[in-house]
C-alpha cells in the first residue's frame, strides 16, 4: 500500500491538472487554447475599453475637433489619454516595476523591506480583494454545482460579516486561538442558516430559490441598516451607521506588516477551495450534489434525496459566503459600516459562470476580479469616472467568457465537433 | 434516367475512427431504401454529410445525375433533401402550423405571418399525402406519432423531395408503426424518395425496396426484400451468425418476490392512470407487461420503484411492505430498475463511464469509507464490469454520453446486475437498441431469470415480450385487462387485447378475481 501512495498522488496531480485544462476558464482543451485565448480576450476588451476611455476624455475630443490642423496632438493626447489610464491600472493592480525593482535592490543590499512594501502594495490589495471574491465565489459555484442559482450571496456575506463583528467585539477575555476561530465559525454558521431557509423553502415548498435569495437579500440589507444605526444593537453611541471595532484578538492576522493590507484569510481562502473540491469529487456528499446538479431524475432513480442536497447545498454555500464576510470583517476592515460589501456577492456569479462553477477555475476568476478592483481605484484617483472601469471590467468579463467569440474575432481554428444539440434545463426548475 | 440521388465513395474520419469507408449509394426515384446498419455502422455520419452537417473527405454527390457541393443544411434544402431526426426538433408551445412555417416564415409587410396562408399549405399538404393532423393544435398536446408527422409535413412544406426518415420508428408504438408505413407508401406513389434509416429488420422487409447495409463504415452489401432473409441481413449486419429466437428452459418457480394488490396510481396532470392493478410475481419468473405505450406502464413501475406516491393499493416486496417506502429502501431491498428512459432516469451523462457505474451503490463498502469515495475500488469494480459486460468503451474516464445506446445500456445492466438483486423491473430495456445488443441483453435478462430472480419486463414490443415472458398481462388504460401464460398467448389476441378490443375474464388471475370480489364488497 505504502510504498503505492507516491504514484497515486502524482496520478491524482495530473488528472487534476488535466481537469483544470478542461473545465476552468481557460476554455476546452490544449495548452495553446488554454492561455491564447483569455489573452485576446483581454487584448480585446482593452481595445474596446480605451475607445471608452477616449470619448470620454475631453482632452481628446478637443484634439480630435482639430485633428485636420493638428494631426499630431490628436495622435499624442489619444497615446496620453489611454497609456496612462491603463497604467495607473496596471499600477493599480501589480506595482510600479521600476518602484518593485528597486525595492527589491534595497532588500538585497541592506535588507530593508520598507521600500519593497510599499511597492507592492498594489499587488497586495489585488490579493485582498481576491479573498472574499473566493469565498463568495465558491459559494455560489456549490450552489451551481447541485442545481442552484444562488443570487443572495450578497446579503449572505452581510449577514456572516455581521455575526463575526458581533462576535469580534463583544466576546472578551479569549485568547486569539479562541476568538478567532469563533468569530470565523458563527459568521459562517451564521451565512448558512441565512441562505438554509431558501434552501428549506425551496426543497418544501418549490419555491424558487433566485426569488427567495433575492428578496433574503433586500431582507438582510434592511436588517443590517437597523442593526447598524441603533445605538442599542450593533450602532455606535455616535450614531454613526457602523459598528464598533473588533478587539485584536479576533484580527486575521496580517502577514506582511504595515502598510499591506495582506492577510491570512488568503491562505484559508485557498485552502477553502481545495476542501471544497475534495468534498465535490471525494466524497459522498458531494458526489449526491453533483449528481443531484446534474440530474435530479437520475439522483432520485439512484436512492438519493432531492430535498435533503438542496437544503445541504444552500447551507454550505451560505457557510461559503459567511465566511467571505467574516474574511473581510476580521481580516480588513474590523468593523462593519454602510457599504459593508460592495457588491462581492453579485459580482461572484459572473465570477463562478467564469471559473465554470470548478474550484480552481473560482480561484483563478477571483484572483482576475482582485486585481480589477484593485486596479481600479488606481485609475479612479486618475480621475477617470468609475463607469468607464465598470465597463472595461465588464467588457473584460464577457471577453473571456465567450472564447467563441474570441476565436470568430481572431479566425482561430476549433476542432469542430458536431455534438448533439443539448437544451439546457432552464433555471434548474 | 439518372438515379435521383448517388453517392461515390464518401469517406469520412474523426480522430481514432473511420466513420463512412468510401461509401457508394444509390437512390431511385420513388423508392424506399433502408439504410440498415448498428449503431455506430456510420448511417448517421452519412446522412449527416448529405444533409451538409459534415464536409465529407473524399467522394462526390450526385443529385439527379448533377454533381453539387453541399457545405450546410440549406443548401441541402435548395437541392430537395429535407430530414426527420430521430430526436424531434419542434418548439412545443407553437401550434402545428407555427412549426411548420418556422425558418420560412412568409410575412405580410415584413412583420406579420400569414399564418392561414400558411395553415391552408398544411392542410393541403397533409391531405395529398394522408398525413392527418390539425394545423391549429398546439405541438405539446398531440401523440408523439403525430409529432413526427408534422416533421415530415415541414420538410413537405420545404418542397423537398429527397426524405432522410431517421430511426423514424423508435419513438413509435406498432399501431404508429403501421400508419407511417401507409404514409410512406402514399409519399412514394406521388414521386417522393425515401431514404430510411433503422436498425430494425422486420420493418425493412416490410417496407422497402431496395436495403444497403453498412457495418464499421463500409458497405457490406445491397439487396432487396424479395432477395434476401431476417437471418440474412442480421448476419450481414452484426457480422456473424445471430440468433434471434432465445432457448428457453421452463421456469423454476421459487417464493412470491412481489405482490401487488389493487394498486391505483395518479399521472403528472392527477389523472388515475393505474385503476387498480394486481399481480404476482415468482422467483425464477418473467411477467412481461404488454400494452400500447401510455396506458398506465410507466406510472406502474414508478410506483413499484418508489419513485411515484402510491394512492391506493399495497405492494410487498419479498414479504415487506414497501407501499410507500423510499426508492433507496426498494433499491436496498434488493431491486433492480432498468429505467424506461435511460438517459433521463438511468445516467447521469455528463459522468464518466465509472461513476455511472457506481450511481445507486457510491455509499456503500467497498465504494465509500463512511463518507470518503474510495477512488481505487470504483475503478477496480469498474474495469470489471466493464470487461463482464462487454461495454465497448476506449476507457473507464470518458463521458457517459460519448457512448452509443446500447452501450449506455449495458451501463445500466452492469450495474444493476452487479448487486445481490431478487426482483428486477426492467422497463422497455431494449428501446432503440441495435440487434447485437438486443440479443445481449435477452441473453442476461435469461440467465437472471434462471438464476432465479424474479422479472417484471415491461415492453410494448411483442416480439420482446413472446420471446421472453412466462406469463403475460396486458394492459389497456390503467388495468390489467387479462393475465395468460406465455404459451397459450398468440400475436393477434394480444393486438386485440392491446387495443382494448377485448376482455379475457375466464383466463384472469385468481388475484384479480380476488380483487373483483374485494371491490363488490
Amino acid at each position: 500500500m505504502s510504498e503505492r501512495e507516491p504514484e497515486k498522488r502524482t496520478r491524482g496531480v495530473s488528472k487534476a491538472l488535466q481537469q483544470v485544462a478542461k473545465e476552468t476558464v481557460l476554455g476546452i482543451g490544449g495548452l495553446r487554447e488554454a492561455l491564447f485565448v483569455p489573452f485576446l480576450a483581454i487584448l480585446s476588451a482593452l481595445i474596446i475599453g480605451a475607445l471608452f476611455i477616449l470619448i470620454s476624455d475631453p482632452e481628446v475630443i478637443s484634439a480630435y475637433a482639430k485633428l485636420f490642423q493638428e494631426p499630431g496632438r490628436a495622435l499624442q493626447a489619444t497615446w496620453k489619454s489611454v497609456s496612462s489610464a491603463y497604467g495607473a491600472l496596471f499600477k493599480g493592480s501589480i506595482g510600479n516595476p521600476s518602484d518593485l525593482y528597486q525595492g527589491f535592490s534595497t532588500l538585497v543590499e541592506t535588507g530593508d523591506t520598507t521600500i519593497l512594501r510599499k511597492a507592492a502594495y498594489p499587488l497586495s490589495e489585488s490579493l485582498t480583494n481576491s479573498v472574499p471574491y473566493i469565498f463568495a465565489g465558491l459559494a455560489v459555484a456549490l450552489g451551481f454545482r447541485c442545481g442552484l442559482f444562488n443570487i443572495g450571496a450578497e446579503g449572505q456575506i452581510l449577514i456572516g460579516g455581521l455575526a463575526s463583528v458581533w462576535v469580534g467585539y463583544n466576546i472578551t477575555g479569549f485568547p486569539w486561538f479562541i476568538h478567532l476561530p469563533l468569530a470565523l465559525v458563527v459568521g459562517a454558521l451564521a451565512g448558512a442558516l441565512w441562505s438554509a431557509i431558501a434552501g428549506y423553502l425551496k426543497a418544501r415548498t418549490g419555491a424558487h430559490e433566485v426569488i427567495n435569495t433575492i428578496m433574503m437579500n433586500y431582507l438582510a440589507f434592511r436588517l443590517s441598516d437597523l442593526l447598524l444605526t441603533d445605538p442599542r444593537l450593533m450602532g455606535r453611541p455616535t450614531g454613526t451607521p457602523m459598528t464598533p471595532q473588533i478587539l485584536p484578538s479576533a484580527y486575521l492576522p496580517r502577514l506582511l506588516g504595515s502598510p499591506l493590507r495582506f492577510h491570512a484569510g488568503f491562505f484559508m481562502a485557498l485552502g477553502t477551495a481545495a476542501l471544497v473540491y475534495w468534498f465535490l469529487w471525494k466524497t459522498t456528499l458531494g458526489f449526491e450534489i453533483r449528481t443531484v446538479g446534474a440530474n435530479p431524475d437520475a439522483a432520485r432513480y439512484a436512492g438519493m434525496s432531492i430535498t435533503r442536497n438542496f437544503v445541504l447545498a444552500m447551507g454550505l454555500s451560505g457557510a461559503l459566503a459567511g465566511l467571505a464576510g467574516a474574511n473581510e470583517v476580521l481580516g480588513v476592515t474590523h468593523f462593519v459600516g454602510g457599504g459593508f460589501s460592495p457588491g462581492y456577492g453579485f459580482d461572484s456569479i459572473a465570477l463562478a459562470l467564469l471559473g465554470k462553477s470548478h474550484p480552481v477555475g473560482v480561484v483563478l476568476a477571483a484572483l482576475l476580479f482582485g486585481t480589477l478592483r484593485a486596479g481600479a481605484s488606481k485609475m479612479q484617483m486618475l480621475g477617470i469616472p468609475i463607469d468607464i472601469i465598470q465597463i472595461l471590467q465588464a467588457t473584460i468579463i464577457m471577453f473571456i467568457a465567450a472564447p467563441a467569440l474570441v476565436r470568430l474575432i481572431y479566425r482561430l481554428k476549433v476542432e469542430r465537433e458536431v455534438t448533439e444539440v443539448v437544451f439546457t434545463r432552464g433555471w434548474g426548475g | 434516367m439518372p438515379p435521383v440521388l448517388e453517392l461515390r465513395g464518401i469517406s469520412k474520419a474523426f480522430p481514432g475512427v473511420l466513420a463512412n469507408d468510401h461509401i457508394d449509394f444509390t437512390l431511385e426515384k420513388g423508392e424506399i431504401h433502408a439504410l440498415l446498419g448498428e449503431n455506430g455502422a456510420g448511417k448517421t455520419t452519412l446522412m449527416n454529410i448529405l444533409y451538409g452537417l459534415y464536409t465529407p473527405d473524399e467522394g462526390q454527390i450526385f443529385i439527379r445525375g448533377r454533381e453539387v457541393e453541399i457545405h450546410n443544411p440549406s443548401d441541402a434544402i435548395a437541392q430537395g433533401i429535407g430530414m426527420v431526426h430521430q430526436h424531434f426538433m419542434l418548439v412545443p408551445v407553437f401550434t402545428v402550423t407555427e412549426n411548420v412555417m418556422l425558418g420560412v416564415e412568409s410575412t405580410r409587410w415584413g412583420v406579420f405571418l400569414k399564418r392561414e396562408e400558411a395553415a391552408q399549405r398544411v392542410r393541403e399538404i397533409s391531405e395529398q399525402y394522408g398525413l392527418k393532423v390539425d394545423p391549429n393544435a398546439y405541438v405539446q398536446g398531440i401523440p408523439v406519432g403525430v409529432q413526427q408527422r408534422v416533421e415530415i409535413i415541414k420538410i413537405l412544406y420545404r418542397e423537398a423531395d429527397i426524405l432522410i426518415l431517421d430511426e423514424p420508428t423508435a419513438v413509435l408504438t406498432p399501431q404508429e408503426v403501421e400508419e407511417l408505413f401507409v404514409i410512406m407508401r402514399s409519399l412514394v406513389q406521388e414521386g417522393k424518395s425515401i431514404i430510411f434509416i433503422t436498425h430494425k429488420l422486420k420493418e425493412v422487409m416490410a417496407i422497402a425496396d431496395g436495403i444497403t447495409v453498412l457495418r464499421d463504415g463500409r458497405v457490406v452489401g445491397t439487396t432487396k426484400p424479395e432477395e434476401t432473409s431476417l437471418e440474412e441481413l442480421a448476419s450481414m449486419m452484426v457480422g456473424r451468425e445471430v440468433i434471434l429466437t432465445v432457448d428457453k428452459k421452463p421456469p423454476q418457480l421459487g417464493e412470491v418476490v412481489l405482490e401487488v394488490k389493487d394498486l391505483k396510481v395518479r399521472d403528472d396532470r392527477g389523472d388515475l392512470a393505474v385503476k387498480g392493478v394486481s399481480f404476482d410475481l415468482r422467483a425464477g419468473e418473467t411477467l412481461g407487461v404488454a400494452g400500447v405505450q401510455g396506458n398506465g406502464q410507466t406510472e406502474l413501475v414508478e410506483a413499484l420503484t418508489g419513485l411515484r406516491t402510491v394512492e391506493e393499493g399495497v405492494v410487498y416486496t419479498l414479504g415487506t411492505d414497501t407501499t410507500h417506502a423510499s426508492p433507496r429502501k426498494i433499491l436496498e431491498e434488493g431491486v433492480a430498475h432498468v429505467p424506461e428512459d435511460r438517459q433521463r432516469d438511468g445516467l447521469v451523462l455528463s459522468y464518466p463511464l465509472l461513476d455511472n457505474l457506481v450511481l445507486n451503490t457510491y455509499y456503500l463498502p467497498p465504494f465509500a469509507d463512511s463518507i470518503v469515495i474510495q477512488e481505487r475500488a470504483i475503478i477496480a469494480a469498474a474495469k470489471e464490469r466493464v470487461e463482464r459486460f462487454d461495454i465497448r468503451t476506449p476507457s473507464i474516464f470518458v463521458t457517459t454520453a460519448s457512448l452509443s445506446g446500447g452501450n449506455q445500456q449495458k451501463t445500466i445492466v452492469a450495474r444493476e446486475f452487479s448487486r445481490p438483486i431478487r426482483l428486477l423491473i426492467a422497463a422497455q430495456p431494449t428501446r432503440g437498441l441495435d440487434v447485437g445488443s438486443i440479443e445481449y441483453i435477452h441473453d442476461r435478462l435469461i440467465e437472471k431469470r434462471d438464476e432465479g430472480t424474479a422479472i417484471l419486463l415491461v415492453s410494448p414490443e411483442l416480439d420482446e415480450i413472446l420471446t421472453l415472458a412466462d406469463r403475460i398481462a396486458v394492459m389497456y388504460e390503467g388495468e390489467i385487462v387479462a393475465i395468460l401464460p406465455a404459451e397459450e398467448a398468440t400475436r393477434e389476441e394480444l393486438g386485440l387485447l392491446m387495443a382494448g378490443a377485448k376482455r379475457l375474464p375466464e383466463t384472469l388471475t385468481a388475484q384479480r378475481r380476488e380483487k373483483e370480489a374485494l371491490t363488490e364488497r
